[in-house]
């Protein structure tokens, strides 16, 4: 056999792991990596943005993907430059120095989810005041389907978010359960919660400092509590010469 | 497949790492005789590849030679090409059955063979023999003459006759 043609035979079919590289470095695809939680194993998914996802590790995660983001999965170590953060940001409920990959989300839908993601450990707050912060005091709703569609739960902590009658209402990972899996997790106490929402109790005001808070509010969970003030609404508050508190802004 | 990829480059991209992937590894592998590095080498290209041609507009397509313009990208890949590796996922080879299946026969000997020539004339025998390129197109990416390119691959091919016969 000529040389010419013994070289032309050294091609021969490409090593495996080469296409899936690219298909991760090109961002066409994604990785993921298994993670515990307090709601159980958890799949999370990363790409050169940031995170993109975290779903329940139960059967049929990657068609569960496929679906939601339309890009293939792989097994894969998340990009070292913020590998470690993952699970800081897992056990904060909160990014913090993690990026997030939110590119699929309208702009208000992003927004919304970032202010979410400022929500405090232990604390709650309803999708009216979500709609506030971003600056569509009318768009509660539209708060709503942000959060039950919240790509990244856990991380971006909208279980931190309820109803706007106070009750804890659906969580998107798992369902209500979790949620108040998570809360309590964090020091909420749902059942108390559940409660003050039946009795219709919106805020809650510290006649020591004159300011009236979200029920969850470290600020008003600090006062000493005993004769603490319930409200049914913020007006009722301000007429009784409340003012609302700087931390939780409850309008 | 350059029609394919102006029209839909996410869509066209996979086809063209699967017909351009396995030329440009194993020239890749033949010139640097090592799988991580040519695994590396072979990846980044791609990557920095969809980049450029997310910025591509129908002029660019139009007159894109693909296999010379990923060798070029290739080639001028630095020993620090691996800066970036920091900032994407990496994916997790699950057990090392398969690679060796992928292998040509007498890869060591090759390699082996291929260390007795200059750069040069490895580079240009890879090109035009290995991978299966034009003189012209390799004069264009190595910035050789054409001439030069010839006198490269005669005396790469002598060299390795050569050795082979030594061998026996």
């Amino acid at each position: 056999m000529s040389i010419e043609s013994q070289l032309s035979r050294l091609v021969t079919r490409l090593p495996d792991g080469i296409t899936e590289g690219v298909a991760l470095g090109t961002g066409l695809a994604d990785g993921f990596d298994l993670y515990p939680s307090p709601v159980g194993e958890v799949v999370v998914t990363f790409n050169i943005e940031g995170v993109s996802s975290v779903d329940l590790a139960t059967e049929g995660y990657r068609g569960r993907f496929a679906e939601r983001h339309g890009r293939g999965l792989f097994r894969a170590d998340p990009p070292s430059a913020w590998a470690k953060h993952i699970p800081e940001a897992m056990e904060a409920g909160s990014p913090g120095r993690l990026p997030v990959d939110l590119r699929a989300r309208t702009p208000f839908q992003a927004r919304v989810l970032r202010i979410a993601a400022s929500i405090p450990r232990g604390e709650v707050r309803p999708y009216g005041w979500l709609a506030r912060e971003a600056d569509r005091p009318g768009a509660a709703r539209a708060v709503g389907s942000t959060m039950a569609r919240n790509p990244i739960p856990l991380i971006i902590p909208c279980h931190r978010v309820v109803r706007s009658d106070g009750h804890l209402g659906e969580y998107s990972l798992g369902g209500p359960h979790n949620k108040w899996e998570l809360l309590s997790h964090e020091g909420v106490e749902p059942a108390r919660l559940e409660e003050l929402a039946e009795h219709h109790v919106r805020v809650q005001a510290d006649p020591a400092t004159g300011v009236y808070c979200h029920p969850t509010c470290r600020v008003i969970r600090g006062s000493g509590q005993w004769n603490v003030v319930d409200f049914t609404s913020t007006a009722k508050a301000r007429s009784a010469g409340f003012r609302p508190c700087e931390q939780c802004r409850p309008g | 497949m350059i029609a394919a990829l102006a029209a839909d480059l996410d869509g066209a991209f996979p086809s063209l790492v699967e017909s351009a992937g396995p030329g440009l590894y194993w020239g890749l592998r033949r010139l640097c005789r090592n799988h991580q590095e040519a695994e590396d080498l072979t990846q980044e290209t791609f990557i920095r590849a969809y980049r450029a041609l997310g910025d591509f507009d129908r002029d660019r397509f139009e007159e894109l030679k693909l296999s010379p313009w990923l060798w070029t990208i290739a080639l001028n890949l630095g020993r620090n090409h691996l800066r970036n590796r920091s900032r994407r996922p990496t994916l997790v080879e699950l057990g090392d059955h398969g690679r060796n299946d992928e292998e040509p026969p007498d890869i060591a000997a090759w390699d082996a063979r291929f260390s007795s020539l200059p750069t040069s004339q490895q580079r240009a025998v890879v090109l035009r023999h290995v991978v299966g390129m034009g003189i012209s197109e390799i004069a264009e990416i190595t910035g050789r003459p054409e001439g030069t390119v010839k006198a490269d691959i005669h005396r790469g091919l002598n060299r390795l006759r050569r050795v082979m016969e030594q061998e026996t």
